[in-house]
């Protein structure tokens, strides 16, 4: 049952390891700012979370735990603010996306059609 | 009332689990800590529906395993575009609209589909939200609306 409990912590572990490479992978080959944002979002969910449980399973029913499921929430909170915040500025400073479609017809909430150009 | 008593009760829990010692003093003075806490936070009102939305408690219950599930989905997928050779992105910026009706609603849509990798919401004005999407065919998901939909039955019908 331990080593059971271990094994699947382990896997566990590694997963979210392994997503946060491919989020960092992500972020290197992306070619402008908001699709890295995409990439950087992996890390902080998958990552996050896969590397959360495992560490659950070795903490087991204690304080520690508790801990660890606030720390999520915190993390799952705050982190889309903060990306908004950062796409938001981005536009907002004048860097437009690369895009394949874009489906807007050039009006994004918020702005007058002038000032898109 | 509700709502003050639920954030003392929230945040003198909070203090429980971090702090770990159980001493009579110690209770006590998390007790005084959250209450004061709440009596600062009631002056700046910042204790009400919006700032602390505890009847959606009972809804959480099913909207966060239904986010972590899709969470998953699409993080899943954008994994697999990012370790495609060919990285076969199709970058879109698209309007969606929000049929949320209170602040608290709008702000769980909009950060929904931020949380959800492969879609970022860049701007909200009114009830509309301007989403980047990774590939087109998440910005064509979200524009079918099932994540607003879920989102607004979350969200309840008060005003």
């Amino acid at each position: 049952m331990e080593a059971a409990l271990d094994i699947l912590s382990w896997l566990l572990l590694v997963a979210g390891g392994l997503f946060c490479v491919i989020g960092t992978i992500g972020m290197l080959r992306m070619p402008d700012m908001f699709t890295r944002l995409h990439a950087a979002s992996i890390i902080d969910t998958l990552g996050m979370g896969f590397l959360i449980l495992g560490m659950l399973l070795q903490a087991g029913f204690t304080f520690v735990a508790a801990k660890l499921i606030i720390l999520a929430a915190l993390v799952l909170l705050t982190t889309p603010v903060a990306t908004h915040a950062l796409a938001q500025a981005a536009l907002h400073a004048g860097i437009r996306p690369k895009l394949s479609y874009d489906e807007t017809g050039g009006h994004i909430a918020g702005e007058d059609a002038s000032s898109n150009s | 009332m509700l709502y003050f008593t639920s954030a003392v009760v929230i945040i003198y829990v909070f203090w429980l689990v971090l702090s770990g010692h159980y001493t009579p003093l110690l209770l006590a003075i998390g007790a005084v800590s959250s209450l004061l806490v709440v009596a600062l936070g009631t002056r700046m009102a910042v204790i009400d529906r919006e700032g602390h939305p505890i009847d959606l408690l009972g809804r959480a219950v099913w909207f966060w395993p239904w986010l972590l599930l899709e969470i998953i989905r699409s993080g899943l997928s954008v994994s697999k575009i990012i370790l495609s050779p060919s990285l076969p992105i199709s970058p879109t910026l698209i309007n969606v609209q929000a049929t949320q009706k209170s602040a608290v609603g709008l702000v769980t849509y909009a950060n929904s589909i931020t949380l959800t990798p492969g879609t970022v919401s860049v701007e909200v004005e009114g009830s509309e939200i301007t989403v980047h999407a990774i590939t087109h065919a998440g910005a064509q998901d979200l524009a079918g609306g099932g994540m607003d939909r879920t989102v607004t039955r979350f969200e309840g019908a008060k005003e």
